[in-house]
């Protein structure tokens, strides 16, 4: 089996998980396994709840059903501390950043290493600007985040999270609202940290052509189910209807370009019977 | 008919709810309490964003207050011909009650919206579910000293109100309307009690300031992550703890003074 051969070498392994938010089902008996040292992508229309899984991932919500691991630990059967202690092996970037607004570059990028360790200040800071020149932003140490670009703040997320080393970082959109160099910055950047660090990577997104460029392997997710895998040949060669269409952008197919609505005719009709 | 019961169900639900998440979150934030004993300089910070910022409107309104009670008592101590118990009424209204009382209300309206809108924003921008994912605890890390800070500069904000307070009576009492500076300052000296009087206020102050902080920060965790959920949770910060405070002060009055 393909499949178990795989998971003896994931990091990170996803069993028959169910989520519901209210009434709707967000996962329905999705399981996924992502390999140690690779980049996997999980892409998707918006909405199909791609960052839900990142937080299922990091422990943040728990699942209805099915089970999570973590190099080879249940993430929500942990205790709290070892929950935490998990957490700090892996990092994540927020799609907004979630820089620490009252505080400059700098001091964001030593957070973690002031929270977790004891390092006299100048080892802090010489750690500090070798991750702040690898995003290329050791010259802004100074700046509020206020006064970053939209691509600097996540460059300096980035910086940020891999501050303690972690063994797997979670990319929440990180190509979204990007203008093209950015674009093209970050795409090195995740490719260049993940060879360099030796890193596992997850990337959330919706953008095909960049993820599509470095991941290593797919899984496309609609509608609480993952619709297709592999590497993103085989998925530009896929003849899933699903697949296709989300690869090709098109607005109709099986996922319908309408909101689920009554009859057209009769909604209107009702316009004008009741003004 | 059946709507209003099942409104009424889901309101009474929702709000006893809303009642459990507040303690879980209050117990979080006590434990929380000890991992800031090694770094009092969070504690520092935040002493300066609650406390000394509060000092100006605190200090003003209380100067204000007293030089109207000067204004106010005089007019009606003089029908009696006691003019000179103006120093004594003037502070009794003040430690007792006022004191605690408005510098609660104000810090409300200046701190505790402030806290609310400062931890719903963090929420909205991530910035909590961020610093979990870097394994750190956002309630012991924001919530925690903010706390604190909140819980001890409340009865010296409180104090430096009665204290301005009786300056502005003596302002308006001996400097304006000429009564005896001897009469009031010796009347007020025999009159307060340091026991029944003025542990009582600061043990209101210590009320107020633990409740209205609860009540800040908790709304502001709790708030939908929102520009409108935030706005709607620094409204109902200062409404509840309006609330809690009058509410309070009522009790706790009936339980200090009253032979209830």
């Amino acid at each position: 089996m393909a499949n178990a051969a795989r998971s003896t070498q994931a990091l990170v392994c996803i069993r028959n998980l169910t989520f519901l938010r209210g009434q709707r089902k967000i996962f329905d008996d999705i399981s996924l396994a992502i390999e140690r040292g690779k980049i996997t992508a999980i892409m998707g229309p918006s909405g199909t709840g791609k960052t839900t899984l990142l937080k299922l991932i990091g422990g943040q919500l728990a699942p209805n059903q099915g089970s999570v691991f973590v190099d080879d630990q249940n993430v929500h059967q942990l205790k709290n501390r070892e929950l935490y202690t998990l957490r700090k092996r892996i990092g994540m970037l927020f799609q907004s950043g979630a820089l620490l607004t009252d505080m400059n570059v700098f001091d964001n990028v030593a957070f973690p290493l002031r929270e977790h360790t004891h390092l006299p200040e100048s080892m802090i800071r010489s750690l500090v600007l070798m991750k702040l020149n690898a995003v290329g932003l050791r010259g802004a140490r100074e700046l509020m985040p206020n006064e970053l670009s939209g691509g600097m703040a996540r460059r300096v997320a980035l910086a940020r999270a891999i501050a303690l080393d972690p063994m797997m970082i979670l990319y929440d959109e990180p190509f979204t609202g990007q203008d093209p160099i950015s674009m093209g910055v970050l795409v090195h950047l995740i490719k260049s940290l993940n060879a360099t660090l030796g890193l596992t990577s997850v990337i959330v997104s919706h953008d095909v052509q960049e993820t599509a460029a470095i991941a290593d392997y797919i899984y496309v997710l609609s509608e609480g189910k993952i619709v297709g895998q592999g590497t993103p040949q085989q998925l530009a060669d896929s003849d899933s209807p699903w697949v296709s269409q989300f690869i090709k952008g098109e607005a109709d197919g099986p996922v319908p370009y309408h909101y689920p609505a009554n009859d057209y005719l009769d909604d209107l009709l009702c316009v004008r019977r009741y003004p | 008919m059946t709507n209003l019961l099942e409104t009424l169900g889901k309101t009474t639900r929702a709000s006893f709810a809303k009642i459990g998440r507040g303690t879980f979150f209050l117990i979080h934030t006590l434990t929380g309490l000890r991992d800031m004993l090694p770094r009092p300089n969070l504690l520092v910070r935040q002493m300066y964003s609650v406390g000394v910022l509060s000092f100006l409107i605190i200090v003003i309104s209380g100067l204000f207050v007293g030089m109207v009670l000067g204004l106010q008592g005089y007019y009606i101590l003089s029908d009696f011909g006691a003019e000179e118990s103006l120093g004594v009424m003037v502070a009794a209204s003040l430690v007792r009650e006022l004191g605690p009382v408005v510098t609660a209300l104000l810090f409300a309206g200046r701190a505790g919206s402030a806290l609310t809108a400062e931890i719903g924003l963090m929420k909205a921008t991530e910035q909590l579910s961020g610093m979990e994912m870097m394994a750190v605890d956002p309630v012991n890390r924001i919530i925690s000293p903010r706390f604190l800070a909140g819980f001890l500069s409340m009865p010296l904000l409180a104090a430096m109100f009665s204290a301005l307070g009786v300056m502005g009576g003596h302002l308006v009492g001996v400097g304006m309307l000429g009564v005896d500076d001897g009469a009031f300052w010796s009347q007020m000296q025999n009159n307060i009690d340091f026991k029944d009087d003025i542990i009582n206020g600061v043990i209101k102050s210590v009320v107020f300031g633990f409740v209205v902080t609860w009540i800040a920060l908790f709304e502001g965790y709790d708030a939908i992550p929102t520009a409108e959920g935030v706005s709607r949770a620094t409204t109902r910060t200062v409404v509840n703890s309006a609330f809690a405070i009058l509410g309070l002060d009522f009790i706790l009055t009936a339980l200090m003074f009253g032979d209830i």
